[in-house]
């Protein structure tokens, strides 16, 4: 984290505030309450905001915000945060279908780490990543805290197609393809739960800020919680997260 | 029920307004209007509000037939508009009739074209907007690109919508060329580029590919070189800011841009000159010009407030309907367009 916050220009309509050039939980918190605190302010003149994993883009309307103003807003808010109470963090459970045609490059990314294709299940399953923001596309989570025993480069070729709710390896990230699109991740399974999906009251499932948590499941699973998704009546699981 | 039918899509035809903000968060891009500007004079042309819904139409092809009768406009691109084989006037008010179909050739001019309805396109707005997100499936017609034989609602025409019959004053008529300067403010990662990379970003010039889209245009020149390496932990991505990778061709980001991206961004586009970049096409070039953010903003401020101006303009702007025509008249030796009209 910097000693010092930076605020870059980008353009004459969005100021970035950064916090930092690495991804630690930390920033994040920091982003997670920063971003918090300036809705709670509710500053005339801004459009909107995107947390990412070291940075706030603010997007503000310059007729009726100028960007002096802005900064010196946000350092305002900066220098009185101190330890803002945030709302707990969730674990949302993802349902995930490993392996075959639903994650034709499991065996390789068992055979580049020297295990097993049950031990990378065993790995990416075991534990709750958190969601460092929400971007690329509708609802594509960046997610933190993957085990270095699975990780595995990106594919040579990107693939054109990727279905939907695809789980997926590159490097040390993992991640879940919430709408169909060209990538090249490795693909590890798939989950039928709709990451995306426009015309539900919330858009978006997942919220950074949050942790998901991968959950095997079978084939016979996977069509019945698919169908339950199709009438939109399948409820994602949500548990606290365990407090350490 | 006024409705419009699409006979021919043309070569990318999608409903359009000024996006859909409030969603970036969540990873969603916010589309809207490649040409803010000649969208929103579309609108102030048929007494819309500046936001409301238009068609954008793309180089060449799109023909509709309108159910009933309806006010619209044509900005933007030239690309031959006509109503029933007869060329109409752009940036103006046109009437069109039970009946009427709507045809564009091909490109004159520009890129894109931005058609307008009185009373606005009837889709419902998802996420607070009407503008397609393709890639998301989203907004505007069925969340995709209209094909042949849609049928769109569109708001009906009320007999006071033709008594005045409004048209923009020709100083306010942008015009395209295949050479551009565009303005850019520096940042957010200029640091990571090299005195050398900087100076050919400013010094050369860059065409654009045929791999120019809604999401993005990829320029190609010079290399431009970067310190280290072209890569950044990912951060938020805004209109018109100019990604270089490591490659080092510019990628100038556009209105379906995704929200958030992992490459290094030399400078950002000025709001004013990305309306001049959503009307480039593959063959056509720009050169970049920097300005400080304190010009930048005074650009901008001066270009919302032409928007008033526009507004004032064209509502004075009135010429009947029915007998209108349009002649030159000489004084003095100097040339002026004028606007004739019967009075009864």
């Amino acid at each position: 984290m910097y000693e010092k916050t930076k605020y870059l220009i980008s353009g004459d309509k969005a100021l970035v505030i950064e916090f930092g050039d690495s991804i630690e939980e930390a920033i994040n918190a920091k982003i997670r309450s920063i971003t918090l605190a300036i809705e709670k302010e509710g500053i005339i003149g801004i459009i909107e905001t995107i947390p990412t994993y070291r940075s706030l883009m603010v997007i503000y309307e310059p007729m009726i915000l100028e960007l002096e103003d802005l900064i010196d807003k946000v350092k305002a808010i900066e220098a009185k945060m101190g330890e803002m109470k945030l709302p707990d963090a969730k674990v949302i459970e993802i349902p995930t279908l490993y392996g075959g045609e639903y994650g034709p490059d499991i065996e390789f990314v068992a055979e580049q780490n020297n295990i097993s294709i049950d031990d990378v299940i065993k790995i990416h399953a075991s534990r709750s990543y958190l969601i460092y923001m929400i971007g690329f596309t509708p609802g594509f989570p960046y997610l933190g805290g993957m085990d270095d025993k699975i990780a595995t480069p990106r594919l040579q070729t990107p693939r054109t197609k990727i279905p939907v709710g695809s789980v997926g390896i590159a490097g040390k990230q993992t991640g879940i393809y919430p709408i169909e699109s060209p990538g090249g991740w490795q693909l590890i399974g798939r989950t039928p739960v709709k990451l995306y999906d426009p015309y539900r009251k919330d858009p978006v499932l997942l919220n950074a800020g949050d942790y998901i948590k991968f959950v095997q499941i079978d084939e016979v699973e996977y069509k019945e919680i698919e169908a339950l998704e199709s009438e939109g009546k399948y409820k994602v699981i949500i548990k606290e997260k365990d407090r350490r | 029920m006024t409705t419009m039918k699409i006979l021919k899509p043309g070569m990318y035809t999608t409903i359009q307004d000024g996006g859909r903000y409030n969603y970036q968060k969540s990873g969603m891009s916010v589309a809207g209007a490649m040409d803010q500007f000649s969208f929103r004079v579309a609108n102030i042309l048929v007494g819309n509000k500046d936001s409301e819904a238009c068609l954008e139409a793309t180089l060449f092809g799109l023909e509709i037939k309108f159910t009933g009768d309806a006010l619209i406009s044509v900005t933007g691109a030239d690309l031959e508009p006509k109503i029933n084989n007869k060329d109409i006037d752009m940036w103006s008010g046109v009437k069109v009739s039970d009946g009427d179909v709507l045809s564009f050739g091909t490109y004159q001019s520009g890129c894109r074209s931005y058609i307008a309805i009185a009373h606005g396109i009837d889709v419902p707005e998802v996420m607070g907007s009407k503008s397609t997100y393709v890639k998301g499936k989203v907004g505007g017609f069925q969340g995709r690109v209209l094909k042949e034989g849609d049928e769109i609602k569109i708001g009906s025409a009320v007999e006071n919508d033709f008594t005045i019959i409004k048209n923009l004053p020709s100083e306010f008529i942008p015009s395209y060329k295949k050479d551009n300067i565009i303005r850019v403010v520096m940042g957010p990662q200029d640091d990571y580029f090299t005195v050398d990379g900087i100076n050919t970003f400013f010094d050369c010039q860059y065409d654009v590919t045929k791999e120019a889209d809604r999401m993005g245009y990829r320029l190609s020149g010079d290399k431009i070189s970067h310190k280290i390496g072209a890569d950044i932990i990912s951060d938020g991505i805004t209109m018109g800011s100019v990604q270089v990778p490591g490659h080092g061709a510019p990628i100038i980001m556009m209105a379906d841009r995704q929200t958030t991206g992992g490459y290094t961004k030399i400078a950002t586009i000025i709001a004013p000159d990305i309306n001049i970049v959503g009307q480039l096409k593959p063959g056509d070039n720009v050169r970049f010009k920097l300005v400080d953010i304190e010009e930048a903003h005074r650009i901008y401020r001066k270009y919302m407030k032409d928007f008033d101006v526009i507004k004032d303009c064209v509502e004075k702007s009135i010429c009947s309907t029915i007998g209108s025509k349009k002649l030159k008249v000489w004084v003095n030796n100097k040339e002026y367009e004028v606007s004739v009209q019967e009075i009864t």
